[in-house]
């Protein structure tokens, strides 16, 4: 039975290459997300090995520099000081011990723009040791920065830059900007430089005027003495740093494992998220290895029963069955491998050209060689299950029937009970969750959401009929006889057309879906800015620093410039919970922000009452009168009156109140956003006044309404992107199904063709019946896709809701009918090669009798 | 004979030749033949299987192309026609019916029989087709599909769906072949009649010396040559020639 097996594999080569290249493109996919991560993390972990050579331990004092918060204003953070360094200096176990601080350093090429990312452009302090140097950053060119003047510049970013020693460069850390001149150029193996960032160096006053406070450092590394270990000199240490929460000791060891665990988990939940796409794919792939194996029986059905007639067992034809898909699977997969390991490479070449990636070389690890191939084998072998059991049922007198096929086609009864009852429980669960709304309905939403999925594709071939008979009439008027045998031909079949079309389902579902979310929350988003807002502008910092009260100031007197407010981001306690209260100018108010309430005044917060917002409210039980005991930032206690509700708002926060209630109550203003309001509207002077105002200082953003809303659109436009490509192979795969039903389809009704061609359709009218055939079948398969994903959109934004204020859904009608159209392209594309086969057809070798 | 005057081709083969492969499989299936089938009359080409009577058949209904001489429907000379013209003079001049069926499943009787006029994108003349069917008997199975058929209602099916665009002549290649005795009698009789009243020219393809006899003339077929012909046959007189052929045979 093997050998016949293997035969029938090799003699059905043509026949079997659509399904083959299903498995390559999704085990391709499999193997080259598996080689390109697994790469990627090796080579970011060898670059860490050798980062903490220097250090045995670190103090870090982790509420100081970048990653100070709001929060951080509340608690009694000790700082790290030059007495501490001293102490630890001084320790018996030190060899050497070097302060440093650090955080972000926004670079401002010579046009006024920033440098690089937005995150990878750090700013530290030149720490020289007696001899006048910093052996972690040895200078190519000039000296180290000695004065508030001064700074280096890492030896890549320059060249790349054009910046010399001596020239003047604008950097800008968290305030106003700075014009320095530069002492050096120097190279580093800093962990931030060889991933593709930059650096800048300042002299540590400087630095630590920039990032903490004069005579305060960020951490401290020290170097044991030989002979005493990293934990002895950690227990040294830890007797002389301040002991507060924000203050924390890392040896050099755990540094590194620490770092390499961070590479790991980056690295393993990108891969998660390629591997989710990727079983997509391979989702797809199943259809078309089902359809491809049950068409096969279905031509071989006189053979399989000549070799039951001759003796076999059922057990023997369905094991032959299996061991066929077994061989094309475990085939493709090996070359799928072959061609993920290249994907692999080149992914990584890519990453690696723009420096964000230390080269190294590819990692394959045997677990992925065998995880590929092992997917690959048992998905075939599972999608082929269904068929080999059809094909053991054949009995054997169908040997003897002369009919090619057998007429008989089991009845949708059972099928289409089992569709509705999954569809209808789909349904339910998924209104269930919506209903719940939030967290807690997530999980019946995706439960439900995979019911329906799966419902419908159990119902397709039922709804097959109707849908695509109903474009009947529309077809015969359009493409006459061509179009009506098409349309028949698409429906003959519904099982076929069914596994054909949900196929594409399966990929425009998920498209859709992902549109529809997106665009409503862009809508969402829009709303709020443009309803909420009557500023012309809203500035506020780069990587979410708060704007400086200097620059505030800076922006007030800016030209045009008639009302200002920031929005003072404070975490105050209300009643027993902290809630995040901004504080607004009262007197502006009116101005800048438009909240509609929906019980109170914006008045109130002139006699320092509170704003609200409905959610708080219901969820606290306050309303317009009531009060609430208040503990601010710096520890003083009051209590505050609710003044208005209004509806809940991302950009206003949940709760406000007026800057001159919150005066003298706080320890430090955060100023989240400065809003301004312009004589004259967004006009581009007016953007120019305020950047001017601010120094052109790179860090600095001034966005419009139409800019914030542009800004928050390309970034949802840019997911969408990313996503369309990563489901671009499920929808590749599903076009190669529809190009494979339809070459099999044409072959099966060679005869038909062969008749149609003498009785008198030219060329041209069997190619375009059997392009309509596909693209009746793609736009089927899109259309349902369009459906289903609109409606799991729909209750995904039910969930989502509870997160963004005033999400609706919102359907793009022309984004949604360009899926259509797309869906009639694939299937006029598809049909390319099966059409041009079936007008080719050699009429007499078509009609003759076997 | 004193009709031949009056009797005019509806097509005509002249040194047709046809030859298949080249070199040591170098097959010639039709060898300078030259024959001409007569309008409004039920010709039955015959002949012992490999004597090239299908692909005469073929060559003639510009199904195959020819090796050289000339093969004529009407005034159309099919020779050196271009597939598009070709596919043309079959919707429009030839009628086939096949030992098949051939009929597409998917529609029902009544579209198969209005599929070339579908193709052509004409309508159907109403009389005429209404004549067609009730002569063939199938008036209340229009809507059925041919899986809901017998054999003898398919090729009944088959048979106006030929002659439904009233074609210059019909080609059926045995078109008993495939039937029960009873249902191949009723396709002949149905086959005889449409030449008799209404006019049609008929080729038919044939090895069954009772299937010829329903025809106006046999013509017969050796080794790719016409070798004979009979007037008025009988099946008897149709199986004495051929087994003639099958004495030629034995001793050559």
């Amino acid at each position: 039975m093997f050998k016949t097996a293997l035969r029938n594999v090799l003699s059905h080569k043509g026949r079997l290459l659509m399904t083959m290249l299903a498995v390559v493109l999704g085990t391709a996919f499999v193997a080259g997300t598996l080689v390109f991560s697994d790469s990627v993390s090796t080579a970011l972990k060898n670059s860490l090995s050798h980062n903490y050579d220097k250090v045995s331990v670190r103090v870090e004092n982790t509420a100081a520099g970048n990653d100070r918060r709001a929060e951080d204003n509340n608690s009694g953070a000790k700082p790290l000081t030059d007495a501490t360094l001293r102490q630890i200096q001084a320790l018996p176990g030190t060899a050497s011990a070097v302060g440093t601080v650090g955080g972000f350093a926004g670079i401002s090429d010579p046009n006024g723009n920033l440098i690089g990312g937005r995150g990878d452009t750090q700013g530290s302090n030149w720490s020289p040791g007696a001899d006048g140097t910093d052996s972690r950053y040895p200078m190519a060119q000039g000296a180290g920065p000695t004065s508030s003047t001064q700074v280096a510049i890492d030896q890549r970013t320059a060249q790349k830059n054009g910046f010399k020693v001596g020239d003047s460069v604008r950097i800008a850390a968290n305030g106003p900007v700075m014009q320095l001149t530069v002492s050096g150029l120097f190279t580093s193996d800093d962990p931030k430089l060889s991933s593709g960032g930059s650096l800048v160096l300042f002299d540590t006053a400087t630095a630590q005027k920039l990032y903490t406070a004069p005579g305060q450092y960020g951490w401290i590394d020290a170097l044991a003495k030989p002979g005493t270990s990293q934990v002895a000199l950690e227990q040294q240490v830890g007797q002389v740093v301040p002991h507060s929460g924000n203050v924390t000791l890392h040896t050099g060891a755990q540094l590194t494992a620490d770092a390499k665990q961070q590479v790991e988990d980056g690295s393993s939940s990108m891969k998660t998220a390629l591997l989710f796409f990727a079983g997509i794919a391979l989702f797809v792939g199943i259809f078309l290895i089902s359809n491809t194996f049950t068409m096969l029986i279905a031509q071989r059905t006189r053979e399989l029963a000549l070799m039951r007639a001759l003796g076999a067992s059922r057990k023997q034809v369905r094991r032959s069955v299996l061991f066929e898909a077994l061989v094309v699977g475990f085939t493709a997969s090996v070359v799928g491998l072959g061609a993920g390991i290249g994907i692999g490479a080149g992914l990584k070449a890519w990453a690696g050209s723009g420096g964000n990636i230390p080269s190294g070389g590819l990692t394959v690890t045997p677990s992925t060689a065998l995880i590929t191939i092992a997917v690959g084998t048992v998905v075939t072998a599972l999608a082929a299950l269904f068929p080999a059991l059809r094909a053991s049922r054949v009995p054997p007198v169908a040997a003897m029937s002369s009919n090619d096929q057998p007429v008989s086609q089991k009845s949708l009864i059972v099928r289409n009970t089992i569709g509705f009852v999954l569809t209808g429980l789909g349904v339910a669960v998924v209104l269930m969750g919506v209903s719940q709304g939030g967290s807690s309905g997530r999980m019946p939403v995706a439960l439900g959401a995979m019911l329906v999925m799966l419902g419908v594709f159990v119902l397709t071939p039922l709804l097959s009929r109707p849908i695509i008979a109903a474009t009947g009439p529309l077809f015969r008027r359009l493409f006459g006889v061509s179009g009506t045998l098409a349309k028949q031909n698409a429906i003959r079949n519904p099982r076929r057309t069914a596994a054909t079309a949900s196929a594409l389902t399966i990929g425009v579902t998920l498209i859709t879906a992902l549109t529809v979310i997106g665009t409503s929350i862009t809508h969402a988003i829009t709303q709020q800015v443009t309803s909420n807002m009557k500023a012309d502008y809203a500035v506020s910092m780069q990587m979410g620093f708060p704007v400086s009260p200097s620059l505030v100031s800076d922006l007030r007197t800016a030209k045009g410039v008639t009302a200002s407010s920031v929005i003072d981001s404070q975490y105050v306690k209300l009643g027993d919970e902290t809630l995040s209260v901004s504080g607004v100018d009262a007197n502006s108010f009116d101005q800048l922000i438009a909240p509609d309430l929906t019980s109170g005044t914006t008045d109130a917060l002139k006699q320092g009452q509170l704003l609200i917002d409905a959610d708080q409210a219901k969820s606290r039980h306050l309303q317009v009168g009531s009060s609430v005991p208040v503990s601010y930032p710096n520890g003083t206690q009051g209590s505050l009156t609710v003044g208005g509700v209004y509806p809940k708002s991302d950009l206003l926060g949940p709760a406000m109140l007026s800057e001159q209630a919150l005066a003298g109550h706080t320890t430090a203003p955060f100023n989240q956003v400065v809003l301004i309001r312009s004589d004259g509207g967004a006009t581009s002077a007016n953007e120019q006044a305020l950047r001017d105002a601010t120094g052109l200082n790179p860090l600095v953003k001034v966005q419009s309404q139409q800019q914030m809303v542009d800004q928050f659109s390309s970034i949802i436009s840019m997911m969408l992107t990313i996503l369309y490509a990563l489901l671009g192979m499920a929808v590749l795969i599903a076009i190669l199904g529809v190009v494979n039903t339809l070459a099999m389809s044409v072959f099966e009704r060679k005869r038909e063709l062969g008749m149609l061609r003498a009785v008198g359709l030219d060329k041209r009218g069997v190619k375009r019946m059997v392009r309509l055939e596909s693209v009746v079948i793609a736009v089927f398969g899109a259309g349902m896709g369009v459906a289903i994903g609109s409606f799991l959109a729909w209750a995904a934004n039910g969930l989502l809701k509870s997160d963004l204020a005033g999400l609706s859904t919102v359907l793009p009608w022309g984004r949604l009918a360009l899926f259509i159209a797309l869906g009639a392209t694939v299937g006029l594309l598809a049909a390319l090669w099966p059409a041009r086969r079936a007008a080719r057809l050699d009429i007499l070798g078509a009609i003759k009798t076997d | 004979m004193t009709t031949t005057a009056l009797r005019t081709a509806a097509a005509r083969a002249s040194d047709l030749t046809k030859v298949y492969g080249a070199g040591d499989t170098r097959v010639t299936a039709l060898d300078h033949v030259s024959v001409e089938f007569y309008r409004g009359e039920f010709t039955a080409i015959m002949g012992p299987s490999g004597s090239g009577k299908s692909t005469l058949m073929h060559c003639m209904a510009g199904l195959d192309a020819v090796s050289s001489g000339s093969a004529t429907i009407g005034d159309v000379e099919l020779n050196g026609l271009k597939d598009k013209a070709l596919t043309k003079l079959r919707r429009d001049q030839i009628g086939f019916v096949f030992q098949a069926f051939n009929l597409l499943p998917t529609l029902t009787a009544l579209e198969n029989i209005t599929l070339p006029m579908d193709i052509a994108g004409r309508k159907a003349d109403r009389a005429w087709l209404d004549r067609v069917i009730a002569t063939v008997g199938l008036a209340d199975r229009l809507s059925h599909r041919p899986s809901q058929l017998s054999g003898g209602q398919q090729q009944r099916v088959a048979c106006a769906r030929a002659l439904a665009s009233r074609p210059e002549i019909i080609f059926a290649d045995e078109p008993t072949g495939n039937l029960d005795s009873r249902s191949g009698a009723e396709i002949l009789s149905f086959l005889r009649s449409s030449v008799r009243e209404l006019g049609q020219t008929i080729v038919m393809v044939t090895h069954d010396p009772v299937a010829a006899s329903y025809a106006d003339r046999v013509v017969f077929l050796a080794d790719g040559r016409i070798v004979d012909e009979l007037q008025s046959p009988t099946a008897d007189g149709v199986l004495d020639r051929m087994r003639r052929f099958d004495a030629k045979g034995r001793t050559s």
